[in-house]
């Protein structure tokens, strides 16, 4: 196999926009990846020719809805080396992280520990914090080192005998630093402890051996991986996935109701309550479909390569937040200018047609550690090309000497 | 490049008019753009009921910090209603590009932020601490 980026570019309709008469140069895929024209043909043809619920009926296009989204289960399980009957389709990785927040959490007693990062995303802070104040847990914190990968360094004395679970991030959504899984793991298994790792910046960068990674949650968003919004995973073992009470209750999730009780579906399905997204679910597993197709050694080496050219580009009073080489890294590269707010360089840009995302990232405690309001990102993706980057650098340059005290 | 970063607007962020600390203010206040974590902190004393003197803090963008700049340079001497009538002034800017009577001089430069909703809180931030500060200590029109 090869990497055509041409190829790829042309399968998505919103890389030929313009704005302000300059390419769309798109580099906010951390955000939100954009949508190949195929996966907007699977969403239309599945509301134009099989638009029904899922799992009821019995006519022609439920039994096609129904079909496709086992066929979309399928394809996701592929994509993490899992079996389909151990993912679970949610809204959002934020949604995934709540479920296990909820259903796990109440197997929890007041007293058990859970261990989270200064290195996550909101979506990975808020519903433990949720959980401490819910149940009387307490929750210890992973501190950051100065290059923005994960301070492993005191997991003895962090990850104790009361550790019932690990949350931390695959891939961090501001500093691209990769977790090291090896010491967490031997912590995790040391004290009896769970791991929950937030995939959503891993997975539009290549399939994952999920077995491989000795953990017990994974949680992504489809958004982020070139499918519709709306639809998310979580993956957990089925003996998990079986001890864990339901998290919403209604339809779909049932095996029996009567007016003085409920029994419930097996999983995935008692995690999946009302008519779930089925469209959304649909596109994801077309879009999973051509990731499994792809030459993923090819893809990484250019996009860590266009990685590199922006490391190695940046205005000189740049300062990186996050790994400036690129062992353990994906190509999610965040800076500070000093006396260069985030957002006037951000707005700068998008004038050229450059999209950038300037902020906090929802990583507010990691902002804090950093001393700094916000950085820039740039984040890129498989159809990131060389003139992306080449915008990039010179609309950086032009925004220094414009803003600049 | 954008057209937001005019050079009026830039000469008034880096003017930083009254920008840093009052000592012996009547009161501070520092309030979060939860959107995007800048935040501005404003101090006052007040005579009677008119501000004599305010001073601010900015750790937010170059349109944050023109706001607070703009402030520096026009609220001393106003009162309550005065401030509350400048920042309905530049709403309407910014909403609907109205230049009112209300308007101060220093705060036309904003006019091309209008097409740059998500940009209108960065403005506002300064104006709505100022506003709330005002109200918290008990300050009431003339």
């Amino acid at each position: 196999m090869s990497f055509d980026l041409q190829a790829i570019r042309a399968q998505f309709p919103i890389l030929s926009r313009r704005i302000g008469g300059r390419p769309l140069r798109y580099l906010d895929n951390a955000a939100t990846a954009q949508v190949p024209g195929f996966v907007l043909d699977a969403l239309s043809r599945f509301e134009t020719t099989s638009r029904a619920n899922v799992l009821r009926g019995v006519h022609r296009l439920a039994e096609e809805a129904t079909t496709a989204y086992a066929a979309a289960r399928q394809a996701v399980a592929r994509y993490l080396g899992v079996a389909s009957g151990e993912i679970v389709f949610t809204s959002s990785t934020t949604g995934a992280i709540n479920l296990v927040a909820y259903s796990f959490g109440a197997l929890l007693q007041a007293g058990d520990e859970v261990v989270i990062s200064e290195l996550d995303h909101h979506s990975n802070i808020v519903p433990w914090q949720m959980l401490r104040d819910r149940r009387g847990i307490a929750l210890k914190v992973l501190p950051v080192r100065d290059d923005g990968t994960l301070d492993l360094s005191r997991l003895d004395e962090i990850v104790t005998r009361k550790c019932r679970l690990i949350a931390v991030t695959h891939v961090s959504n501001v500093t691209g630093a990769v977790t090291d899984l090896v010491p967490l793991r031997a912590a995790a298994a040391a004290a009896g402890a769970r791991i929950l790792l937030d995939g959503a910046q891993r997975v539009p960068h290549g399939p994952v051996d999920v077995p491989a990674l000795g953990v017990d949650f994974y949680a992504f968003s489809g958004h982020k991986m070139f499918a519709p919004h709306g639809i998310g995973v979580l993956w957990a073992r089925k003996s998990l996935l079986e001890e864990m009470p339901p998290f919403l209750g209604g339809g779909e999730m049932i095996r029996t109701v009567t007016m003085e009780r409920t029994t419930y579906a097996a999983p995935p399905h008692k995690f999946e309550a009302g008519t779930p997204p089925i469209a959304q679910a649909i596109g994801l597993g077309a879009a999973v479909e051509w990731l499994l197709k792809l030459d993923w050694s090819a893809i990484s080496e250019h996009e860590l390569r266009l990685a590199q050219r922006v490391l190695d580009g940046l205005p000189s009073r740049a300062r990186v937040i996050g790994p400036t080489g690129l062992q353990q890294r994906m190509p999610v590269i965040s800076f500070d200018i000093p006396g260069v707010h985030p957002h006037d360089i951000c707005q700068l840009l998008d004038g050229d047609g450059v999209a950038l995302r300037g902020g906090h990232h929802c990583a507010q405690p990691l902002m804090e550690r950093f001393g700094l309001a916000g950085t820039t990102r740039a984040s890129l993706a498989l159809y990131s090309g060389e003139d992306d980057i080449d915008a990039l650098l010179g609309g950086l340059d032009r925004a220094v000497r414009r803003l600049a005290p | 490049m954008s057209d937001l970063y005019q050079d009026a607007l830039i000469a008034q962020a880096k003017a930083a008019t009254r920008a840093g600390r009052l000592e012996a203010a009547d009161a501070t206040l520092t309030r979060d753009n939860p959107l995007c974590g800048d935040r501005v902190t404003l101090d006052i004393r007040m005579k009677e009921s008119r501000i004599a003197d305010l001073a601010h803090r900015v750790r937010g963008c170059l349109l944050c910090e023109a706001a607070a700049s703009a402030i520096g340079a026009n609220a001393v001497g106003k009162t309550s209603a005065d401030i509350e009538a400048a920042d309905q002034a530049v709403r309407a800017l910014l909403e609907n590009g109205q230049k009112g009577p209300d308007l101060w001089p220093a705060l036309e430069a904003f006019a091309p932020v209008r097409d740059y909703a998500s940009r209108h809180g960065c403005v506002l931030l300064p104006f709505e601490t100022l506003r709330e500060l005002l109200a918290h200590r008990g300050e009431t029109k003339p």
